[in-house]
């Protein structure tokens, strides 16, 4: 189980005059991804997301800094055991094949022993040539298939799937996310990093509902079937704004990394915010069967 | 495109190239104020008419510039390249023995800065932006901006003067007859030579493939590899090297023009008897035509083949230009 507790990340900058600067992308993010369950990290983009999952794995650039929490099997994860378990019980599923390297045959890439690879190329239904192909001459299918082999190639305990699905045609997202269900069902914890909330819906056990940096709500996926069973105001105003749903958009925009407000950062475009709200970012708290940041929900 | 078609096309491109060469040197030969009777008349002041006119009719002057062209053209292609007025011997003789010397310099600066020059780029490319990269990208900069006559006298001041370690200059020692020259004195001659030759594309390609495996280490599939378990050492060895030496080897092989103009700064500097020397002679005080059309065309195809190569590699090496790839 991987409980992330409170964290916040920032990069720190120095601009023209060698002036630093911190740019808090981050703020007090809470997320626990549990075995046999698909959790989806759901949210629009630039807000964060991918670095959630570099975070987890300590593959953050250098100039990156992080407060909080993080715990691994109830163990701090430290950089020691982030580096132990990479590519072992922690497996990345990238977005597409640019995380191939362009000169080596795809083959060698998913696993460094030709038994292991083959295995996995059974299993994904890629025939044995595919093994000797560059990454340029794969299909789009036969990429993600590949790609899906070599995060599995080390039987991993953590999966995190980056936007898996863009790019790809409906049969072949439904097909990828078929796969996360099989290796949940195996007894891994997948934390899917998406902005597709319709995939999530479908797939995931659990929504965190992301917005600007930090998870505002985590809902069961069957919250999402009724308005009034979601927590916060942002999932409330997502929800009104799917197509099914109404259509409706929220006035506002999210605020950039670097412009975040004091208090709790929905708070500039939430009808319910008080003082409170705009003074302190809200504690995350259990709420029927979900937990959420907010200090009005109930 | 087929491979016949990309062997006729490098084939159409060489004959050209080697057209063009041809007729402007022999242009601006010919507009240069050194012509045979010049230079005659310079070495025996006092020369009788009747003489001049026998020498003028004897390399034939008076013939329209275009006659004198396609007739040396059609001597190069007999393979008559003409004959040394400073040797006394055909310019084919004469390039083949200087070009022997050249190149046992060439090749030796080109392979140290190839290999030195590369390992330094990987080093500066896995420490970037720390200590060690930062002191090895401003010597590689300095060597970058520093003229090659002026590092070979650097060279002579310190190397040969003040500490004696080399000779001053030449191939092999002086006064010594050429069977008796052992293989460890010509080498002793070398190396201050190659030195200087090989220390302005050592930097540059330093310099690149820091650059290029920069790019490597922030591209997508190293973050992937890293979130693999893999060390910036393995990183190195499985996807750096990989993705850089083609570069590196193309650079390299497209530097014979950069290798062949050092090679005359340096050889001169040292007195090293090779092609480079010849030919800043041949062009300079001995005015010695048809040697310096012959090693300009020489030197042409010289660096043409080197370009050859480099396009060659890439498409053997480069699985993305490779020839049929199943794409």
């Amino acid at each position: 189980m991987l409980e992330v507790k409170n964290l916040s990340l920032f990069f720190r900058m120095y601009d023209r005059a060698f002036k630093r600067q911190d740019l808090k992308v981050i703020s007090n993010l809470n997320i626990i991804a549990r075995p046999g369950e698909i959790i989806a990290v759901a949210g629009s983009s630039g807000s964060g997301k991918s670095l959630l999952a570099h975070a987890i794995l300590g593959i953050l650039p250098k100039n990156a800094f992080m407060s909080g929490e993080m715990l691994w099997q109830k163990n701090p994860l430290t950089i020691k055991i982030q580096k132990r378990l990479r590519g072992k019980e922690f497996a990345l599923v990238p977005q597409s094949v640019t995380y191939l390297d362009p000169l080596m045959k795809v083959g060698r890439q998913v696993s460094r022993s030709k038994d292991t690879t083959l295995n996995l190329f059974r299993r994904y239904q890629l025939d044995e040539s595919a093994a000797s192909l560059f990454p340029h001459e794969l299909s789009g299918g036969m990429a993600r298939r590949t790609l899906l082999g070599a995060a599995l190639a080390g039987n991993p305990k953590l999966v995190i799937a980056d936007e898996p699905t863009p790019g790809l045609s409906q049969d072949l997202a439904e097909n990828a996310m078929a796969h996360l269900r099989e290796m949940a069902n195996n007894g891994a914890a997948v934390l899917l990093i998406t902005h597709d909330i319709d995939l999530a819906l479908r797939f995931a056990d659990r929504i965190a509902v992301f917005y600007a940096g930090t998870t505002v709500e985590t809902a069961n996926a069957q919250d999402f079937a009724n308005e009034s069973h979601l927590r916060h105001p942002y999932s409330k105003a997502l929800w009104r704004a799917m197509p099914q749903n109404g259509f409706e958009p929220a006035p506002g925009t999210q605020p950039y990394a670097g412009a975040l407000p004091q208090g709790c950062l929905y708070a500039p475009r939430c009808p319910f915010a008080t003082p409170l709200c705009i003074n302190a970012q809200p504690e995350s708290r259990h709420l029927r069967g979900g937990e959420v940041s907010c200090n009005h929900a109930d | 495109m087929g491979i016949t078609k990309a062997i006729a096309i490098y084939a159409l491109r060489g004959v050209t190239l080697l057209l063009a060469v041809s007729i402007l040197s022999f242009t601006l030969a010919n507009l240069s104020p050194i012509n045979p009777e010049t230079r005659y008349r310079l070495s025996h002041p006092g020369a009788s008419d009747e003489n001049v006119s026998r020498m003028r009719e004897y390399w034939g002057i008076d013939e329209p510039p275009v006659e004198r062209y396609l007739g040396w053209l059609s001597g190069i292609l007999r393979g008559d390249w003409g004959t040394s007025t400073s040797y006394r011997q055909p310019v084919l003789s004469v390039i083949g023995v200087r070009f022997q010397a050249s190149l046992a310099l060439m090749m030796t600066a080109w392979t140290f800065s190839g290999l030195l020059g590369y390992g330094v780029g990987c080093l500066m490319g896995v420490f970037r932006n720390r200590m060690v990269d930062r002191i090895a990208r401003r010597v590689c900069l300095f060597m970058c901006s520093v003229p090659t006559f002026w590092i070979g006298l650097v060279f002579l001041a310190v190397f040969a003067a003040a500490l004696g370690w080399f000779p001053f200059g030449l191939a092999v020692p002086p006064g010594i007859p050429p069977e008796q020259v052992t293989v460890a004195q010509r080498i002793h001659h070398l190396i201050l030579p190659a030195l200087t030759l090989s220390f302005l594309s050592f930097a540059n390609l330093s310099l690149h493939t820091r650059e290029k495996l920069i790019d490597v280490y922030d591209s997508d599939f190293v973050l992937f590899a890293r979130a693999r378990g893999e060390s910036d050492i393995e990183i190195l060895f499985r996807h750096g090297i990989r993705n850089s030496v083609i570069p590196a080897l193309t650079m390299q092989f497209g530097s014979f023009a950069e290798l062949f103009g050092g090679s005359v700064f340096a050889e001169t500097i040292f007195s090293y008897p090779g092609l480079g020397a010849a030919v800043s002679a041949a062009g300079s005080g001995a005015s010695d035509m048809p040697l310096f059309l012959g090693i300009v065309l020489f030197s042409a195809c010289f660096i043409f083949v080197g370009n050859l190569i480099a396009n060659i590699l890439t498409h053997v090496i480069d699985p993305r230009t490779r020839e049929g790839a199943k794409a």
